[in-house]
């Protein structure tokens, strides 16, 4: 920068040096804690992930060892097949209920402002008060079960999270309790952004309420729909905290899911290696979602 | 004038926890004994040791098995403060003591003759490679049942002394709509009966062969498919709430006279004593019949760390001594519920099982009976055992037949080596 305007002095000339690097130099610390805490760590677990780490880090290469191990070990497909149940049907009932609490608010109702933070609330509590209030609701012994058997109904039954086939199912519908509220939100948010002017013609042309939603609002809440599935795919991956306080992977081991099996093999069993590789697996599932939404994302900016 | 006065007393609080740690006569104790009796038996060792002028900084973290006791450990030793002494559970002793963190307390041991009066097997997981490195506080044995007296007379039910007995009782408990078998659905729960079941089929040798040696052919083969074989009768006995239920509230419904029986470890004792019911008149504990003559153990150790400074290190001595001295293991283990350590103990102080537990242990340290159990992490490493804990636990849960079970046990043994 050559200073060739004499009101220019050099003390100027600092300022504006200064204000040039004043983001980057407030911005340094938080971005290299990121790089370190982040990436550096996702780099060492897929580091160890390679290495035959017991119960502390070692650093002796053993290749792909720990991923041929993971992939022979039944409770990884137990927590995989969970996974598959878990997920699908926690963002598929989800968005479905998500998005019909959010077309029925949105029928200019009286009292929305006050419906709308009851079915948001469930997501400001924690996965595991969820979870404990929920273990304790679907307890056959104190739960709804008993009660319902109480009052009258002696034939009612509902044992599923007792039931090692039925159990994966009640996170689901304990999840499900916890997020839709949120997808609504987001629905929401969505159908406000839509252009009233296209609606007003459409029903000028004389198109039904049913028609209007199938073939404008829905194809408009394309991006709510994409946002949704994203964040209700990464919740369900990482989910650890709603089954430990539910059923601690049981009965049995028939509800693990993989943020389970990885804590349980890195910090209880001292099989770090296989720990670290199941951490790695779970990272590029998520990749393999995000990926491609960001890129989407990224490319219509543009 | 008043920030000046904050300010002299954060700084004289700072002082204070300077000296405090500089004197190096404290030592500080990782455990996770929280619960009322466990606390008022370690109080016993404190002022033990407060007599002779060593300080007790308390380090509890809760959680029974002590598995967040580990994970906390481990951060303290990966950042190179490692506790004086650390409550430790059979193979993770020798795992730290590989990885050359614990210190040695040979010439104590030595001078106190610990090499007699320790039982061999026991000694097994207090020494690594000959030099002892902990200090064993007491022994469970996990092979016990325990049974509500009132309620055995109710049915007409003497004491079993074969499987074929026991299994009879049950189904009578069954008949007069009883729940014969209290137990908990946890993984560690199932594994710790299925260590009797195991033991009862095969005996010791077969129980050395699958659970100590991990030997294949012992692993799969038909007697251990028949240990499965009653672990699915006993999961015909217990009631369908049992899943996910802590031992103590398994305990309970002997107490109250819902359940016949319960096998499990003699820290159960301390649920029945403190119900107000006494041992042997009106609560029963027996071997699991067909294990009569062995002894399944797990033991709790103080682990001694190795610490730089002189002045620890003979604190580290101090404490070591207090805990093997027959005045606290008496006085722990009355609380505990457990057997001492140490076979050279006069036993009066102690109750019927107590008395029984003692007399059982020194029978089998003598015969060769005595093994430490798989269910609590004494016949072989953490990672088999918690392999060994996802088979057993998925079979008593239906998820397997035993055929199925056997192999599996097979695969996840070797996977986990």
């Amino acid at each position: 920068m050559a200073a060739t305007d004499p009101m220019l002095d050099s003390g100027a000339d600092f300022r504006t040096r200064l204000q040039n690097w004043l983001p980057k130099i407030v911005l340094a610390p938080s971005f290299a804690v990121m790089v370190i805490f982040v990436y550096g760590f996702i780099a060492f677990t897929i580091y160890l992930s390679f290495t035959g780490s017991r119960m502390l880090p070692s650093f002796d290469l053993v290749g792909w060892q720990n991923y041929e191990r993971l992939f022979r070990v039944r409770q990884w497909d137990t927590a995989i097949i969970n996974l598959g149940i878990f997920a699908g049907l926690y963002i598929v009932i989800s968005t479905i209920i998500g998005l019909m609490l959010a077309i029925f608010l949105d029928q200019k109702i009286r009292g929305e402002g006050f419906l709308r933070p009851i079915f948001l609330y469930p997501m400001a509590l924690s996965f595991i008060v969820t979870g404990t209030a929920w273990k304790w609701f679907l307890d056959p012994a104190i739960g709804l079960e008993v009660t319902m058997q109480r009052w009258g109904w002696t034939s009612f039954e509902f044992d599923w999270i007792k039931d090692s086939d039925m159990a994966i199912y009640t996170i689901v519908i304990a999840a499900v309790w916890q997020s839709s509220g949120f997808v609504m939100a987001m629905f929401l948010a969505g159908l406000r952004g839509i252009d009233n002017e296209i609606l007003k013609a459409a029903q000028m042309d004389g198109a039904s309420n049913f028609q209007m939603y199938r073939r404008i609002i829905l194809p408009q809440l394309r991006p709510a729909f994409l946002s949704a599935f994203v964040i209700l795919s990464h919740l369900a991956i990482k989910s650890y905290d709603l089954v430990v306080a539910m059923t601690d992977g049981g009965p049995g081991t028939s509800t693990w899911l993989p943020a389970l099996f990885m804590y349980e093999y890195t910090f209880t069993r001292n099989q770090m290696g296989i720990g670290a590789a199941s951490a790695v697996i779970m990272l590029m599932t998520i990749a393999a979602i995000m990926v491609p939404y960001l890129y989407a994302e990224l490319r219509e900016q543009k | 004038m008043k920030k000046l006065s904050t300010g002299a007393a954060v700084l004289a609080l700072s002082t204070t926890a300077i000296t405090s740690v500089a004197s190096a006569q404290d030592v500080e104790v990782l455990h996770w004994w929280t619960s009322g009796g466990e606390a008022a038996a370690l109080n016993v060792l404190r002022e033990d040791l407060a007599g002779g002028g060593i300080g007790w900084t308390d380090m509890p973290v809760a959680g029974g098995g002590g598995s967040d006791a580990m994970t906390v450990l481990r951060a303290r030793v990966t950042a190179g403060d490692p506790p004086t002494a650390v409550q430790m559970l059979g193979f993770s002793i020798q795992d730290w003591a590989a990885e050359g963190a614990l210190a040695d307390l040979n010439a104590l041991a030595e001078e106190q003759n610990w090499n007699e009066v320790v039982p061999e097997a026991l000694q097994a997981f207090s020494t690594y490679e000959g030099n002892w490195v902990a200090a064993p506080v007491n022994v469970h044995s996990t092979n016990w049942v325990w049974a509500n007296t009132a309620l055995m007379e109710e049915l007409g039910i003497e004491q079993p002394g074969t499987w074929e007995e026991f299994v009879a009782a049950m189904e009578t408990a069954a008949e007069a709509g009883y729940t014969p078998l209290a137990h908990g659905g946890q993984a560690w729960q199932d594994a710790t009966i299925f260590d009797s079941m195991v033991m009862g089929v095969g005996g010791p040798e077969f129980y050395q062969a699958s659970m100590v040696d991990l030997d294949p052919e012992a692993l799969g083969g038909a007697q251990m498919v028949e240990a499965f074989d009653r672990m699915a009768t006993l999961r015909g006995f217990v009631d369908d709430n049992f899943s996910g239920r802590d031992w103590n509230l398994a305990s309970a419904m002997v107490i109250n006279g819902e359940a016949l029986f319960q096998i499990m470890g003699d820290w159960a004792k301390g649920e029945f004593v403190n119900a107000g019911l006494t041992a042997g008149d009106e609560f029963q504990c027996f071997r699991v019949p067909g294990t009569e003559g062995t002894v399944t153990f797990n033991s709790d150790q103080f682990a001694m760390f190795g610490v730089e400074d002189e002045g620890d290190q003979a604190s580290q001595v101090a404490m070591a001594s207090a805990v093997m001295s027959p005045e606290f293991q008496i006085a722990f283990n009355v609380v505990k519920g457990s057997a001492p350590a140490r076979t050279d103990i006069d036993a009066s102080s102690f109750d019927a099982c107590g008395q029984a537990a003692m007399a059982d242990l020194a029978a089998a340290g003598e015969s060769g009976g005595l093994f430490g159990s798989m269910a609590h992490g004494h016949a072989n490493p953490p990672s088999i055992q918690n392999a060994m804990y996802d088979v057993i636990t998925a079979h008593f849960n239906g998820e397997f037949d035993s055929a199925t079970a056997a192999e599996e046990m097979v695969t996840a043994v070797e996977l986990a080596q």
